[in-house]
């Protein structure tokens, strides 16, 4: 067992870890941000992104050891502190970018990283960077317009209703 | 999982003592490893973390010209960093998706030779030369079958040094579930020849085309590939696609790997 | 009728989801986020093999481990009951279907991969299944019965030693049409005959399956918290049959889940397992299910092998359809796996179509596969399948144009008494037809096939209709049909003193954005803004009753009862409105949240009204009691029959076979629509998983050994954003079902019904184009079968 400390969502956060903790349990269970969900365990559906010193990645696939240190920001860290929703929150829910809402922190959280390092994304490279995260609900195609939108481009120019 | 004791060393000695325990394993961004480790497939009672080794980070150019990659280099960051060689930055910024990209390492790949991932192909391509704590190993003598390398027990992949080709492209057929290649070909055009590798493929694991590197090297053009074929038998066949079917689709990936190098 | 966005609240107004909020800032609370105080991990030690005896499990070293509470094996769960089916298919014999005991942990045999042997219940789930791994199981493996071909053969090995083979049932429908269909095809002018496969799929709804068991000594009282679609359903089957826990002794608690798409419908071991545990250990128990758990565990979809054949007369009617089709029940019968390929499917087998006669067989086959159920369509989508393949190959060996040839053969009166025992209500299928032409722009096609052609692609056309059939019911025609249950909803509509509305509905919503949708109704019929109104559903301690959410019923079932039960609140409203205002009831309107007198200026607010309900000094007490809250329960006299028309453009790449969507529109008449945004939603849903199933989905079994194939999502292709276009989705074609109190008719499930057969039809076409002369390839159409199906043409 061993103590980690991380900043978690500006905050500091710290526990007791074996060294086989995922970062995702760490978080759902020491920390209870449950907002972070896990869909699968081949680290491919991206219900679990979370970021780490900026970047995005799948905490089921880090260990908590790992993240030791580490600034980390969760889906709960998003909406301003008076529940404000940011832009791309606001966004999936004009657009209905979400069903169930499973998929959906990971795909909030996804999108921020996709805006940071590209503001203005076209349709195209929305779907590629999408490629690690699975929705089984909305086909996609309101996470696109949502997040197009989100980037602060015109949804009409999509061409999709 | 089962569980390990965590280490965390900050230079390569360190990390390299740490293997030395019993049942000690290396572990670079884990994108492979914590899933096997979950299915708990392997029961290392250590695992040294790699991510913590300044040396080992980072991309820079060799004094022959060569681009070096340190072995704890994120994909993303070769993406991002290797313009020098724009067919291996192209080909880093198509592994996985893009929080793997964020993790997995240029070292892990190489170490752990999956057949159907997408370093394995560059690697061959390129004729790199895989620098590990103790020696310098050329790709041509580094890739063994599937998940074999010549790696030692304890050995770690310290850097990859990547002779820049005048022109490449790797293009990958994916696998329309994992994302992995079902067939990925590395095309590398140097000054005294082309090399071609392929992963995906061959229940050898990565290998490179003789016969498409003596056509290519005549001519370089897609055109020169045609009537080459490649023998089925060694081929993986799965529900995702037959031996056939993979010997095909070599043929059909790798000229457009050679349309598209630049 | 309006445009989308024209209408602001109420019915007809694409409301922005409220539940959105929560998920979207990490505040859902779906099961796994629940840990209750004190609560013990349970690990289930699965089978490796497909079929095998159990002749010891050895548990003794296990129990020894560290942190674990207690073992189970199939012994500690003999004196309970099985897992029960909740529908008895009757076969053509007039003989009950097979049915064999569903033990909630295997005892003396394995049946297949996945099945649960033990149970590990520790104080760390890793300690669960460290434990797991130290159970010694004895086990002899017997041959595996994959293929249900194999299955059917005499003298194969069966799945059950107390059956007498591998034959659930053999249903003939209808059966009395046998002869005069077979008369039929003697006497066609041409027949197409078809033989495929509806391939094998998994759910996957995106949060896996979830349970855990609490108990309380000291008032007997079981909760569980489980990831269903109806919690009503898991109290009745898991209280009444399995553990024989009376109603009131037992609650359960669907919160936030996270996606069903049907798999959630069924009662599993698992949750009967945590609720037996927590009381034998005195502890709360929990099970949360990974993924690779889910593809072994969680009950299957379609999976049928089908030999259809269409007869047509000499001007292209339709004269006769027949079909025959082998169903995989798996290894047990799960709740409503027997009904799918039976009242599901051959119901539907009209189609959007006149054809006077029809017969369908179906043998339902045991295997030694993962137990196969009801996914998004269920039944419905391999009835769609059959028909419009065959429909799309006769136009071509005809030479016919494959939407004129569908054209002729619609319905068009209603209502309409198909072959198949049942009765369409309204329709209208040459308006989805046109709209369908227009939207997804059919003269502009044969450009876009040049274009592709000059890129190196062949580029290919697909229609197809599709008709389902909703809200099953009524409950005594499904009760004579094999049905173990009502299929009724039930709405309580509580509205408080100042006016505010609580709305208890049997319906679950778990993504389908009730909490929205089911207010804009309350909110249209009272006057009042949808803000004051909420829906409360999931706990069976708060709402009245229910039959939960699948089917596409929720609104056109679960939304009467609301309807009606707000009826009645209006009416008794108006009552106290009249005292108030000292006029007779029957002179009373309400609107805009006003009571007002016919013909004068008199008036009272809503909130006036619901207050002197709960503080009635003025008040007619004599007549009725004080306080404002009424249920209804109700029951559909009929199905509702949404039907629509679908498109879908394809390119494939002639030296790799791979298909890309290039082109997806969809015409539905839905009826009436409340939210048109929550609908499109529904259908781009429904759209992309259809799209999985043609092109990237299949479970698959190694048919030696048995083994799961498709174990993750390394094998098993989710369809991702780059695999999809969008859509172009139209609901404007409306013709709202006769016999519901909103007219509306259902949409979740149509998008999944509707598309398989356009994408294949459309990559048959590309090949056509491209000079290959293929008649059928099997879904999913991956790059390997299509690149074959073109070397071998």
């Amino acid at each position: 067992m061993a103590q980690v400390t991380m900043i978690v969502n500006g905050k500091a956060a710290s526990g007791t870890v074996e060294g086989r903790t995922l970062l995702s349990s760490f978080l759902r269970e020491t920390l209870d941000l449950t907002g972070t969900h896990v869909g699968c365990d081949t680290s491919q559906c991206g219900a679990c992104v979370v970021h780490v010193d900026g970047v995005a990645v799948k905490s089921c696939t880090m260990l908590a050891a790992e993240a030791d240190g580490a600034d980390v920001a969760t889906i709960e860290g998003q909406a301003a502190p008076d529940g404000t929703l940011n832009t791309i929150q606001q966004a999936f829910q004009d657009h209905h970018g979400l069903q169930c809402g499973f998929c959906t922190p990971g795909m909030v959280m996804t999108t921020a990283a996709l805006l940071k390092d590209n503001p203005k994304p076209s349709e195209q490279e929305i779907r590629v960077h999408l490629e690690g995260n699975i929705c089984r609900c909305t086909g996609y195609h309101n996470i696109i317009k949502a997040i197009y939108a989100a980037s602060g481009q015109d949804v009409a120019a999509l061409g999709a209703d | 999982m089962y569980n390990f004791e965590f280490e965390k060393p900050s230079s390569i000695a360190d990390a390299v003592a740490a293997l030395g325990g019993d049942e000690a394993q290396a572990l670079g961004g884990g994108q492979t490893l914590i899933p096997t480790l979950k299915q708990r497939l392997a029961s290392p009672t250590t695992l040294v973390s790699l991510s913590n080794i300044p040396e080992m980070q980072g991309i820079c150019t060799g004094d022959d010209g060569a681009l070096c990659i340190g072995g704890s280099t994120t994909h993303g960051a070769v993406a991002s960093g290797a313009g020098a060689y724009l067919g291996l930055a192209a080909l880093a910024g198509h592994i996985g998706d893009p929080a793997v990209r964020n993790r997995g390492t240029i070292g892990g790949s190489l170490a752990n030779n999956d057949p159907s991932a997408c370093y394995p192909a560059a690697a061959l391509a390129s004729g790199a030369t895989l620098v590990t704590n103790t020696r310098e190993i050329a790709a041509d003598d580094y890739f063994l079958g599937m998940f074999e390398t010549a790696l030692e027990e304890g050995e770690i992949v310290t850097e990859v040094r990547f002779p820049i080709p005048e022109v490449s492209h790797y293009e990958k057929f994916v696998q329309p579930a994992s994302r992995f290649a079902l067939v990925g070909v590395m095309v590398a055009k140097f000054a005294d020849g082309v090399r071609v590798a392929i992963t995906g493929a061959s229940e050898e694991g990565v290998f490179r085309w003789a016969e498409a590197e003596a056509a290519l090297s005549a001519n370089f053009s897609s055109d020169a590939l045609d009537g080459l074929t490649l023998d089925a038998d060694n081929m993986i066949g799965d529900l995702h696609g037959s031996k056939e079917y993979r010997a095909h689709l070599c043929g059909v990936i790798a000229k457009r790997a050679v349309a598209k190098a630049a | 009728m309006p445009k989308d966005g024209e209408i602001k609240s109420g019915i007809g107004a694409s409301s922005k989801r409220r539940e959105d909020v929560r998920f979207l800032t990490g505040n859902g609370n779906y099961t796994d986020d629940i840990n209750i105080r004190g609560q013990a991990y349970v690990f289930f030690l699965r089978s490796d093999i497909a079929h095998g005896t159990l002749n010891s499990v050895d548990t003794s070293a296990a129990a020894a481990m560290p942190g674990v509470v207690q073992i189970f094996t199939g012994a500690d769960f003999e004196a309970v009951g099985g897992i029960p089916c909740g529908w008895l298919v009757t076969d053509k014999h007039g003989e009950p279907m097979q049915e064999p005991k569903h033990p909630v942990l295997a005892h003396g045999k394995v049946r297949h991969v996945g099945e649960p042997i033990a149970a590990v219940v520790a104080d760390s789930l890793e300690q669960a299944r460290d434990a797991a791994e130290a159970i010694e199981v004895d086990s002899s493996e017997l041959p595996a019965v994959i293929n249900m071909k194999d299955a059917f053969k005499e003298g194969a090995t069966k799945v059950h030693d107390d059956l007498t083979s591998n034959l659930c049932y053999d249903w003939g429908f209808v059966e009395e049409n046998k002869g005069a269909v077979d008369e039929a095809f003697k006497n066609a002018h041409h027949v197409t005959t078809l033989e495929l496969v509806n391939n094998r799929l998994v759910a996957n709804p995106m949060e896996p399956r979830v349970a855990i068991g609490d108990y309380a000594r000291s008032d007997e009282q079981h909760t569980l918290y489980t990831t269903s679609q109806n919690p009503h359903v898991i109290r009745l089957l898991m209280g009444a049959f399995v553990l024989g826990i009376p109603e009131h002794k037992l609650r359960v608690i669907s919160p936030d889940v996270g996606g069903g798409f049907g798999t959630k419908i069924f009662h599993y071991q698992e949750e009967a397992f945590c609720t037996f545990a927590a009381k034998a250990c005195n502890r709360p128990v929990k099970w949360t299910s990974s993924r690779s758990e889910a593809f072994m565990s969680d009950a299957h979809g379609r999976d049928h092998v089908t030999t259809i054949q269409l007869a047509l007369d000499k001007d292209n009617n339709f004269t006769a359809l027949r079909t025959d089709t082998l169903a995989n029940m798996g290894a047990y019968l799960s709740t409503f796996a027997s009904s799918v390929p039976t009242w599901l499917h051959g119901t539907l087998m009209a189609g959007n179509y006149k054809t006077p006669l029809i017969y369908v067989n179906v043998k339902a086959m045991f295997t030694n596969t993962v137990p196969v159920d009801a996914y998004r369509g269920a039944g419905r989508p391999e009835a769609t399948y059959q028909i419009e393949r065959v429909i799309d190959m006769a136009a071509r060996e005809l030479g016919a144009d494959p939407v004129a040839l569908r054209r002729q053969n619609y319905v068009t009166e209603f209502p309409y008494a198909t072959p198949v025992a049942v009765e369409y209500d309204t329709g209208d299928y040459h308006a989805t037809m046109d709209k369908l032409e227009e939207i997804g722009d059919f003269t502009g096609f044969e450009a876009r096939r040049k274009e592709s052609e000059a890129k190196g692609k062949w580029r290919g056309l697909g229609i197809n209709n599709y008709i389902e059939a909703c809200g099953i019911a009524p409950s005594n025609l499904v009760g004579q049909l094999g049905a173990r249950a009502g299929l009724y909803d039930a709405a309580t509509v509580r509205v408080n003193a100042t006016g505010s509305i609580s709305v208890m509905v049997g319906a679950h919503s778990h993504g389908q954005g009730h909490e929205t949708a089911f207010p804009q109704v309350v909110a249209d019929m009272i006057g009042i803004d949808e803000s004051q109104i909420d829906i409360v559903h999931g706990d069976t301690s708060k709402i009245p009753f229910g039959m939960g959410t699948y089917g596409s019923r929720s609104l056109a079932v679960c939304g009467s009862a609301m309807v009606r039960a707000t009826e009645k609140i209006i009416a008794k409203a108006k009552k106290i409105a009249a005292h108030l205002l000292e006029a007779s009831d029957t002179d009373i309107e309400l609107k805009d949240g006003m009571f007002s007198v016919a013909g004068t200026d008199k008036s009272v607010a809503w909130g006036d009204v619901t207050l002197a309900a709960y503080v009635p000094h003025n008040y007619p007490l004599e007549e009725i009691e004080p306080g404002l809250e009424e249920t209804a329960f109700y029951d559909p006299s009929n199905f509702t029959y949404p039907a629509g028309a679908y498109a879908c453009e394809v390119e494939v790449d002639p030296d790799t076979g791979k298909v890309t969507i290039e082109r997806f529109s969809a015409a539905d008449d839905f009826g009436n629509v409340i939210n048109p945004m929550i609908v499109s939603g529904q259908v781009h849903g429904g759209i992309a998983q259809g799209v999985g199933q043609a092109l990237l989905e299949g479970c698959s079994y190694d048919e030696e050994s048995g083994q799961l194939l498709t174990g993750s999502y390394m094998d098993y292709a989710m369809p991702r954003a780059d695999d999809l276009p969008f859509y172009s989705v139209d609901h404007s074609c409306q013709t709202p079902c006769t016999h519901n109190p909103l007219g509306v008719k259902g949409c979740g499930e149509a998008g999944a019904i509707g598309s398989p057969p356009s994408v294949v039809n459309a990559v048959i076409d590309a090949l056509h184009s491209g000079g290959k002369e293929v008649a059928h390839i099997d879904m999913p159409l991956t790059p390997d079968r299509v690149w074959n199906a073109i070397n071998n043409a």
